[in-house]
């Protein structure tokens, strides 16, 4: 498995893959059910809980309306804290900005070759470690999942847990093979015992923290009243790297803005409950600008666009930029649970990924096309979410843009798109059913047709009916139809 | 009360006992039930795989076929919420795109009067007794979209629960998609048939000599896959076992 999503196939393709995979069956569905039935308890604690989900809608509403007023507000506060800010359109101008920032953090003579990060959904969405990489410039992972992908070589398959398809067994092999590589190596005799793994992740992490003068995060949210950034957690690590390096860089989409501390109020109550069903989360550190001696002296804000204002063009897809990133969708998801994270293709999986990712980076893709397929509109997702999006009419409006084509906004402009390959056969048929289903009588005669050759129908479909075929019987044809039975025993009676 | 039945372009097609035994179950709670022939389809297959142009002619004919009628009642879960949660959007999308209000009004005709079948039996008729005799064990599957979009909640339940004869069985992680879903069943078959395999599995394991549902879509999946692994549980729709009686059990 590499670590980037260029050339991913389908995510059909990509799925029977996965469900074929015994292990990650039984990691994902063991891992899914046990946080789903979490959440729902804890969800199941509030009585206010409906009230707070569309306060957040809301919010999030609000605040994307009049995106532009609070992030210049934002960037007004952050600079009066002492921070800077910086305007990233796309993930090249973002790793562009990070790089230069980090060489100019180990001054003139450049000595400034490694960065500790906080989990950042921002930074592995614009491939900011392999940006890095290529200038000689290593970046730590020190989310202890984060560590496991990275030190596995692997991509992440989950927004909360990156390893979610990874088990105790597996982990154990990983530590133990690959932390010599990159530092303090794994202890002798690891077992695949909980404790023992994240004591070796904490050892290994530790001597990391303190050397690092850079520390590279993201942030759940960004308060635009004081210019507050905040960033949610659970292992303390994360607030390793706010706290102790000289030099702190955010990456952070524009989406994340709130107005005020009143705003952040219900998410933080949301968040938490929703993602790992806690009723707050360990560590939330919060943090303005810089404050002499404690801390950070240094702080960069980098604000990422990359197909996020084209998004809040749509007017039916903007939803999607509500999203706080909690995963419940998928860990509710059945198609995630099957498939797995890396068959989505990108750094968000499962049901918000499948409308997120047609969106940031559009449907020109083979995987991107295929995304907004990837559900059976089961409807479990928007049930869950936190801020209200509604997957599944967002995914019925990304497949008429697959299919159809039409107007879109890229980088700023209106363009219209041409469908995407492979669908004309599929196109044909819709045109040859909505012409029989709006003339009954051709119906009837196709209705007849079939009753009359019953008994010569195959058992298997040739062609892509054996999509349907190979795992399930064909319903039998009845000898007549409902309509059919309706005229002959009730006349011409209406 | 003019009631006309919704079969349904599936069970018109495939599935003529579920149109029958609607008209059955209705009569004998002494509903006049008609059936316009003008209906076809309510579009969802054409609207859920992208094309929502497709779809439009067909919310006209809906609202034309029904015109005369101030109930429609559907023996699917899928097709009424198709019909409500979906006519308003493709109306609304039409004036949007600067094409008039006229497909907005269709969709507003036919809403309020569209109701699933246990919608039907226990919010209108205000009935959950329905004098019905199934002898057999039963295992209730809630189908997605009259669990989530129509909110049928206990509905199906109440009226299996007072049917004589029947022993209902939990089915565990009962509200758990079968996998059907419409096009995603071939456009995405081995997720489909690994979520329909877990559900026939939880299905088989309650020990039930039938599984139920509001839709015959996801029976046609599930009872496909049944048959597929050659178990004998018997799928069948929740009208059947409503329309059942002593004088005439289900055939």
């Amino acid at each position: 498995m590499s670590g980037t999503y260029l050339g991913m196939p389908a995510f059909p393709k990509a799925a029977q893959d996965a469900v074929r995979n015994e292990t990650l069956r039984g990691n994902l569905r063991h891992a899914t059910h046990t946080i789903r039935d979490k959440r729902a308890k804890a969800v199941a604690e509030l009585a206010d809980w409906d009230r707070l989900r569309t306060a957040g809608k809301d919010i999030k509403d609000r605040t994307l309306r009049h995106l532009d007023r609070y992030l210049l507000q934002l960037e007004e506060a952050v600079t009066a804290a002492g921070g800077t800010v910086h305007w990233a359109a796309d993930a090249e101008e973002a790793n562009r900005i990070v790089t230069y920032l980090v060489k100019a953090a180990g001054g003139s003579d450049s000595e400034q070759r490694e960065v500790v990060k906080v989990k950042s959904m921002a930074t592995q969405e614009i491939g900011l470690n392999v940006a890095l990489e290529a200038e000689g410039i290593a970046a730590y992972e020190t989310d202890l999942a984060e560590l496991i992908v990275q030190l596995g070589e692997d991509r992440p398959s989950h927004i909360l847990v990156p390893a979610i398809h990874r088990n105790r067994g597996e982990i154990r092999d990983i530590f133990e093979e690959k932390m010599g590589s990159w530092g303090r190596p794994a202890p002798a005799g690891l077992t695949d015992n909980p404790a023992e793994l994240a004591e070796a992740a904490r050892v290994h992490l530790r001597e990391k923290f303190l050397r690092a003068k850079v520390g590279v995060s993201g942030a759940n949210f960004m308060v635009a009243e004081t210019g507050t950034l905040v960033v949610v957690e659970s292992e303390g690590n994360g607030r390793m790297c706010l706290t102790l390096p000289e030099t702190l860089i955010s990456v952070v989409g524009i989406e994340k803005v709130v107005p005020t501390w009143q705003d952040l109020e219900v998410f933080l109550q949301t968040l938490p409950r929703s993602s790992t069903a806690e009723r707050m989360n360990p560590y939330t550190s919060m943090w303005t600008g810089t404050t002499d001696g404690d801390g950070p002296q240094t702080f960069h804000l980098v604000l990422l666009d990359n197909g996020r204002t084209d998004t809040l063009a749509d007017e039916v897809g903007r939803q999607a930029l509500r999203c706080i990133r909690c995963s419940a969708c998928l860990n509710v998801c059945p198609v995630y649970e099957r498939a797995g994270g890396h068959a989505y293709g990108s750094v968000y999986p499962g049901p918000i990924g499948a409308i997120l990712s047609p969106q940031l980076r559009g449907t020109g893709s083979e995987v991107d096309a295929s995304l907004p397929y990837a559900s059976s509109l089961c409807g479990a997702c928007y049930d869950v979410c936190p801020v209200a999006i509604d997957i599944p009419e967002v995914l019925v409006h990304l497949r008429e843009r697959v299919v159809e084509g039409g107007e879109v906004t890229r980088n700023g402009e209106r363009v219209t798109i041409k469908p995407a390959k492979g669908h004309a056969v599929e196109r044909a048929a819709m045109r040859a059913a909505r012409w029989a289903l709006d003339h009954p009588g051709a119906l009837r005669a196709g209705q007849r047709l079939a009753s009359r050759t019953r008994r010569i129908h195959p058992k298997r479909l040739p062609g892509p009916g054996r999509a349907w075929s190979d795992t399930r019987t064909l319903p039998e044809m009845p000898a007549e139809s409902f309509r059919d039975w309706w005229q002959r025993t009730r006349g011409g009676a209406q | 009360m003019r009631v006309a039945l919704f079969v349904t372009c599936v069970n018109d097609t495939l599935y003529p006992h579920t149109g029958q035994a609607v008209v059955r179950l209705l009569e004998r709670l002494g509903v006049e039930v008609g059936f316009p022939q003008a209906q076809s389809c309510c579009g969802q297959p054409q609207f859920n795989t992208g094309y929502r142009h497709e779809t439009e002619p067909l919310v006209r004919r809906f609202d034309t076929a029904f015109q005369e009628y101030e109930y429609v009642v559907t023996p699917s879960g899928s097709c009424a919420a198709m019909v409500r949660d979906n006519y308003p959007r493709i109306g609304a999308r039409a004036a949007a795109e600067g094409r008039g209000q006229a497909l907005a009004e269709a969709a507003a005709r036919s809403v309020p009067k569209t109701y699933e079948l246990t919608e039907f039996l226990v919010d209108v008729l205000g009935v959950t007794d329905v004098g019905a005799y199934f002898p057999h064990s039963v295992t209730y599957h809630p189908t997605c979209h009259g669990l989530r979009m129509l909110g049928l909640r206990d509905r199906p339940r109440r009226l299996l629960e007072q049917v004589k004869g029947l022993e209902l069985r939990e089915l565990p992680g009962a509200e758990e998609c079968c996998g059907f879903g419409g096009t995603f069943a071939v456009k995405n078959p081995a997720v489909s048939a690994a979520m329909g395999a877990d559900k026939v599995r939880d299905i088989v394991g309650t020990g039930a000599e039938a599984v139920c549902t509001v839709d015959n879509s996801c029976l046609m999946h599930i009872g496909g896959t049944l048959a597929k692994l050659g178990c004998t549980v018997r799928p069948v729709h929740i009208a059947e076992i409503l329309a059942a009686t002593e004088e005439e059990p289900y055939a």
